[in-house]
Parts: C-alpha cells; structure tokens; sequence
C-alpha cells in the first residue's frame, strides 16, 4: 500500500441514493405483498360465504352426505360432498399411479442415463408437455384415449369416464415429478458418484442406491405437489369424464367390510369437486342462494385439502432433508 | 514460498525418512504396473510415456505440480477415466498381472478389488453402518456384515470413536472422522491397493496427521497410492515417491529417501526445495 495523507471518502452517499434504494426495496415488498393478500383474501371470500352456506346445511350432513344435486329440476337439494370426494380421490390416485412412476424414471434418466446432448433436447420437450392448455388434454382423452380403450380393453366403458380422464391428468403431471425430480437428483454433489463407482458400483446402483435416496426429499415433494395439481384439476375432468355426481354401489365384502368395484368407478362418469363448482357458476345462478354458497364450501374444501398436501410435503423436506 | 519453510520442510523430512527405511529397504512384489502409458484429454496430452513399477504393501506417493497428472495417473489404475468422455488411454495398466484396459475386464469388477478415498470426504448420506458395509452390500458379501463393519472402522482407526453411535447420520462426523470413515468404507470390502488422492488437503492439521498414522498402518496389508501436493507429507508416510512434472512426465521414480536428499535429476531438486512449482 503507497503512503497517503488524503484520507479516503467515506462520506454518506446524497439522499437521492438512498432514497432510491429505499424505493426499491418497498417496490419489491409490495409486490410480494400482493401475492400473500390474493392469499389472504381468497381465504376470506371461501371462508365467509362457505359460513353462510353452513348455517343452512351443517357440516356434518356436507361431509358425509351420498347425493349432491344442488339444482335439481323436481326440487330437492341436496348437498353430499361425498359422491365428489369419490370422483376426486379416484382421479387424484390413478393419475398418481401414471405420474408417479414414468416422472421418476424419467428424472433418473434425465440426471443419471442421459448424454448431455439427449438431456438437452429431451428437457424442453417435456416442458412443452407441462405447457400444453389442459383443454387439450381433455379433449384428446374424449377423442382418442375412451374410444381406444373401449375398442381393446373396456367395451362396456361409457363415453365419459374417470379413466380416460384420470390418465391424461397423469400425463399431464408427469413433468412436474420429472422436473423437479430431476433438479434434486441433479444437485446430488458428484462426489457421492464418484465414491459409489470407487466401490464397484453399478450405474444403476449408484442411480438407485445414492442419488435416489440423497434426493428423496426433491422427490417427494415433486409427488405432492403433482398430486396437489391432479387434486385441482379441471378443464380435463370436465371434458372427460363427465359431470355425473354419481355415488359408485357400495358393497360388503367379508365380515362387513364396505367395498367399491374399481370399474365401478372408473369405467363410469362422474364428478370431482371442481367440476361440481364449474357446473354451478355454469347455470343461471343468483347470489346469497344456497348452491350458490355451496360453492364457496366446495372451494374451502379444495383448499384445506391441497394446503394440508402442502404442508405435508413441507414436513416431509424438512425431515429427509439431507445436508451433503 | 518463502525460504524459511522450505528449510524447515527439508530438516522435517529428513528426521522422518529414516524412519521408513526399515519397510522400504526388502523386495517386495509388483502390485500394479504401468507400461508406455499416454493419457490425453481431447488434443492435450495429460500423462507422458509414463512407464513404473508400483510394489505392494508399500506406501507409493506420487508428487508434482498441479496440472502434472499424478491424479490422471491415479485414476487410470482402477479405470475412473473412463466417466470422462473425451479421456484417451493408450498403454498399459497392469494390475496382478492383467491390463486392466484389456476389452475383457469390467471396469466395475476392477474397482472392487482397488479401493480409493478422495480429496473431498465424501461419505454417503447414510449411517456409519451404511456406509461401511455400501461395499459388502453392492458385492453381495454373504458373511458376517457387522464384524467386517467392526472390523473396517478398527483398521481406520474410528471405531472407538463411533462405536456408540453407527446408526446416526455419517455426516455428522468432522472433516477428519469423515474422512477415516470413507477409508473404512474404502477397506472394508477387502481390497488389493488402496487408491488417495491428496486425502488430506481437506482436512485441519491434525485430522491429517491421523490420517497419515493410518496409512503407515494400511500399508501393512494393503498397497496404498497416495497423490499428495504436500511434499512433507510425501516424505514422511512413503516408501517410494514418484515425481510427475509438467506435461505429464515421469521425471524421478525411486525411494523416498533418495529422491528427498539426493535426486538424479536437477529438476527434481529445484521442486523440492520450492524453486519449481
């Protein structure tokens, strides 16, 4: 360092500066602001008129009612949410079965098997799979997926039904297991590798064997976050499958235990909890009346159940969180 | 580097080469052995004609700038080259006799029977347990797992200080326990040479000098190759030192003790005592 009697300028910067930095710090908070008040508010909305709504149905009779007709043409309403919980596991859980699976093994794939030139062509397509409009989807499952199932493996199938719906919303959730999967396994450092292949490892053992498990909580949270997605899908299951609140015949196996034929189900058309809302705002519907409140209460029972699969996921982070 | 510690380094090495004379002196057999070996990355050629003799249960260190080749060279001998695309291997390895480059062996077969521990430790995230018997588990070991557990984690010197806990995460280990517990998943599956490569470079002062008590105790059974940028550490754990330097030459190969106090070449000498590299 070169001797100096010239002190250097540590002097406070003007207040335009600051006022500058100020600016744009309180521009980024608002706009994270607007973000948790749509949260807020939503929650408010559901919360408000779903209230209203349960002063007239109580919550028992919504949570275990069999019949949901909200509008029926003879009178008679009836608010069952059960019938519409029904048609959601069930797309929910085949989709799961679709998803699950292929995205894993696509994101194994992807971050183990791929050459860098296939995973870079291979990785924009799957993203275009996300970025498909889910109406397409939907359509496609009414066009070409029921009759090729019908014509080979189900011909009592009807035209709308959960399966061909169910599969497509699979489909669609696919990248979102891979992608994100697949960023998990890829942030696996290299040297866990390297020392599963200084022992004599396998490809395929150090892929399922280190990578996999040093990843889990990546993938873990892809599944509940495509099973948050499958949950709330709509635009397929309303071209697809149908809007047929339809109460599968329960029946009683061995020492009374209630079952449902799974062909019962899926072979059939029915209705999920979105669809059963899109049906209402679909009719000529008058606010403050009770299907119009019932949708608030369908609302709120979508949101509990995807921010209970939220929290979840984040619990299941935290504790397979692996620090390497 | 400044003079002072380059004379310090050279009276430590001296006081400590003595000591290995006692193993190094006796004849012992070719553990691994590289013949007209050339490696090159694309067009740049990274291990120069490099022909060697690697004794077994001897502590062998090879020494040279960085950018030398010494850990190309390492990675050659139990087949780690091959992840690297545009990696070229011409020449021979031999390893019990065979070329390890011949079409018929298994790269994957090659590495069970040649252990290494890395720069970084880089132990799985999984138990103590786990990790040591990874090896056992991928090599179908049918004896008896908890034994060779016990028995691995004794030989890297850590058993007495994990005993109590094997089933808690290994990474909650230090840097320096880390590293013994990656040795004892490194020998617990038996195997003939010992590959390091600088294991100590990660590492605080004295988890090192564990480290190099232990491999002076490895030597006994296993063939260790050690890659070390610390040249003290090469003269006080090693039996013979080969020193690489720029271009991927051999320049020296020879006992410890004759290459630190009186190298052929003047090459050498200069690296050594920190005119070079």
């Amino acid at each position: 360092m070169t001797d100096s009697t010239e002190s250097p300028d540590l002097t406070r910067r003007g207040g335009l500066t600051r006022l500058k930095e100020g600016t744009y710090g309180g521009l980024f908070a608002a706009c994270a602001a607007i973000t948790l008040l749509t949260t807020a508010a939503i929650f408010v909305t559901l919360l408000s008129d779903a209230v209203v709504f349960f002063r007239s149905i109580p919550i028992a009779e919504f949570l275990t009612g069999t019949n949901w007709s909200p509008n029926p043409a003879g009178g008679g309403q009836a608010f069952g949410i059960i019938p519409l919980l029904i048609g959601t596991l069930t797309v929910t859980i085949t989709a799961a079965f679709i998803s699950i699976p292929i995205g894993t093994l696509t994101a194994i794939y992807l971050s183990e098997y791929a050459t860098p030139n296939a995973r870079s062509i291979l990785k924009p397509l799957l993203e275009i799979l996300a970025g498909i409009p889910t109406v397409v989807y939907g359509y496609f499952a009414l066009v070409y997926v029921t009759p090729a199932l019908k014509a080979t493996l189900f011909p009592e199938m009807s035209t709308f039904n959960a399966l061909a719906a169910s599969i497509m919303v699979g489909i669609m959730t696919i990248p979102m297991v891979s992608s994100i999967s697949e960023d998990a396994m890829s942030a696996v450092p290299d040297e866990l590798r390297q020392a599963g292949y200084g022992l004599g490892a396998t490809k395929f053992e150090v892929s399922t064997g280190i990578v996999v498990p040093a990843s889990i909580s990546g993938i873990a949270s892809s599944y509940i976050l495509a099973v948050s997605r499958a949950i709330g899908e709509t635009m397929i299951v309303v071209v697809a499958m149908g809007a047929q609140a339809r109460m599968p015949e329960v029946q009683q196996a061995l020492f009374g235990i209630p079952f449902v034929n799974p062909a019962d189900v899926l072979l059939q058309s029915g209705m999920t909890i979105t669809v059963a809302m899109v049906q209402i705002t679909g009719g000529d519907l008058t606010g403050g009346t009770l299907p119009y409140n019932s949708m608030f209460a369908l609302g709120l029972a979508l949101f509990v159940v995807t921010l209970v699969m939220n929290v979840i996921s984040d619990i299941i982070a935290q504790r397979y969180r692996e620090e390497y | 580097m400044s003079n002072s510690t380059t004379d310090d380094s050279l009276i430590t090495t001296e006081v400590q080469t003595d000591s290995n004379d006692g193993r190094a002196a006796p004849a012992a057999g070719t553990a691994v052995a590289a013949r007209d070996l050339d490696v090159f990355y694309g067009d740049e050629q990274a291990i120069d004609d490099v022909t060697m003799e690697i004794p077994e249960k001897r502590v062998t260190a090879l020494i040279g700038p960085s950018g030398c080749g010494k850990s190309t060279f390492l990675r050659c001998i139990n087949r780690m080259n091959d992840m690297i695309e545009i990696c070229r291997v011409e020449g021979d390895v031999e390893f019990g006799g065979k070329n390890v480059y011949d079409d018929d062996v298994d790269p994957v077969a090659l590495r069970r029977k040649i252990g290494m521990v890395f720069q970084k430790p880089n132990p799985f995230p999984k138990s103590i347990r786990d990790n040591v018997a990874y090896g056992l588990k991928i090599q179908d070991f049918d004896g008896d797992v908890d034994a060779r557990v016990e028995e691995s984690l004794k030989g890297a010197a850590l058993w007495d200080e994990v005993k109590d806990q094997l089933d808690s995460s290994g990474l909650e280990l230090s840097g320096g326990q880390q590293q013994r517990l990656c040795i004892a998943r490194a020998i617990a599956p038996d195997p003939e040479v010992i590959l390091m490569d600088e294991p100590t470079s990660a590492l605080d002062p004295v988890a090192a000098s564990k480290i190099e008590d232990l491999i002076d105790d490895l030597a006994e059974e296993y063939t260790v190759i050690i890659v070390t940028h610390n040249m003290q550490q090469a003269a006080r754990i090693s039996d013979r030192t080969a020193v690489f330097l720029t271009g991927g030459e051999l320049v020296e190969y020879d006992d410890t003790a004759k290459i630190f106090e009186d190298p052929e070449e003047q090459r050498v000498e200069d690296y050594i005592t920190g005119k070079f590299g």
